[in-house]
């Protein structure tokens, strides 16, 4: 299961602004926005419905005051795919 | 008999030696909770104190939220027990859904340690009810997640009942919303603010006794309730 948490778009994310800004300083042009967020690689079993991982993500991976989230039921291979950054490359 | 207030420890918690300090200098007794604790040995109050509690893992204050001593916490919150949280302590009801909002990094991205003005708005929640409304405290601010945030129909909502109970008196050094620097629950028992009253007791280590303010006023409403 892969989580991924992201500030919400209408909240101020100060921390994906200096990324932001650091990306200008490469010389990359084009890019218009940065929000930094968190990545969860969960190993859960077939038999847990998708309720419960919801609830998993919108009560403790997420504050819903501040965040949102998407759940993705994935493959243990597309899990570790997904959690090696070297497979990103 | 004077008020039993417990002052509750996390692994990472910093601020309860001086919280503990600050309930004895307004007459009360200090109880040490503990994180696993699942007893609150019959305390008349509860303050949640600041520091790193579980390092910040996951989101400040997300895991003690969780932990076993806040399920009592929230319980007896509900039936009326009067909680204070103090920046770490804060985000921790925060979690908790205790109080509404939530605090995130600071706009500025530096964590801010200064004395700060702070404007009391509502002098009838159980935790400053001794201070007059619109008085003016001053008491250190020492945080890096405090920018007080929350969706526009919850910051019109605490508007509109008077739970902002805390305002920033100049523009709010992290960003918050409205300036807002503490907040309280619908029936006002339940108070959160990012600035420390509990090192403003003692000229000797604050910036003057204004802090002293939240502990006389629940320890008088504990009293003259007992």
């Amino acid at each position: 299961m892969i989580v991924d948490v992201l500030p919400k778009a209408e909240i101020l994310d100060p921390q994906g602004q200096a990324v932001a800004r650091a990306m200008g300083r490469l010389g990359v042009a084009g890019v218009a926005d940065v929000r930094q967020g968190k990545h969860f690689v969960l190993e859960v079993d077939d038999e847990v419905p998708d309720a419960e991982l919801e609830r998993i993500a919108g009560t403790l991976l997420a504050n819903p005051v501040m965040e949102e989230w998407v759940v993705r039921r994935v493959s243990d291979a597309e899990a570790t795919a997904a959690d090696v950054p070297g497979t990103h490359a | 008999m004077s008020a039993r207030v417990g002052v509750i420890t996390f692994p990472g918690t910093l601020d309860d030696v001086d919280a503990a300090r600050a309930v004895r200098y307004a007459g009360g007794e200090a109880v040490s909770l503990w994180h696993r604790d699942t007893d609150l040995q019959g305390v008349d109050a509860v303050v949640v104190p600041g520091g790193f509690s579980y390092g910040d893992y996951l989101r400040a204050g997300a895991i003690a939220a969780r932990s076993p001593v806040m399920g009592p916490v929230v319980e007896a919150a509900h039936r009326g027990l009067p909680v204070l949280g103090i920046c770490n302590g804060f985000q921790i009801l925060c979690e908790a859904e205790l109080l509404p909002g939530a605090l995130v990094r600071n706009a500025g991205l530096r964590f801010i340690c200064r004395e700060v003005r702070l404007r009391v708005e509502n002098s009838t929640t159980a935790w400053t009810s001794g201070i007059a409304a619109g008085a003016e405290i001053t008491v250190p601010l020492k945080s890096g997640e405090g920018r007080f945030v929350a969706d526009d129909d919850t910051l019109a909502r605490l508007e509109d009942e008077g739970r902002v109970v805390f305002r920033y008196a100049d523009p709010a050094p992290n960003g918050a919303l409205h300036d807002v620097a503490g907040v309280c629950s619908d029936d006002g028992r339940v108070v959160g603010l990012m600035p420390h009253p509990e090192h403003a007791i003692d000229p000797l280590t604050g910036p003057g006794t204004d802090g002293l303010g939240l502990f006389t006023s629940v320890l008088a409403r504990l009293t003259a309730a007992a």
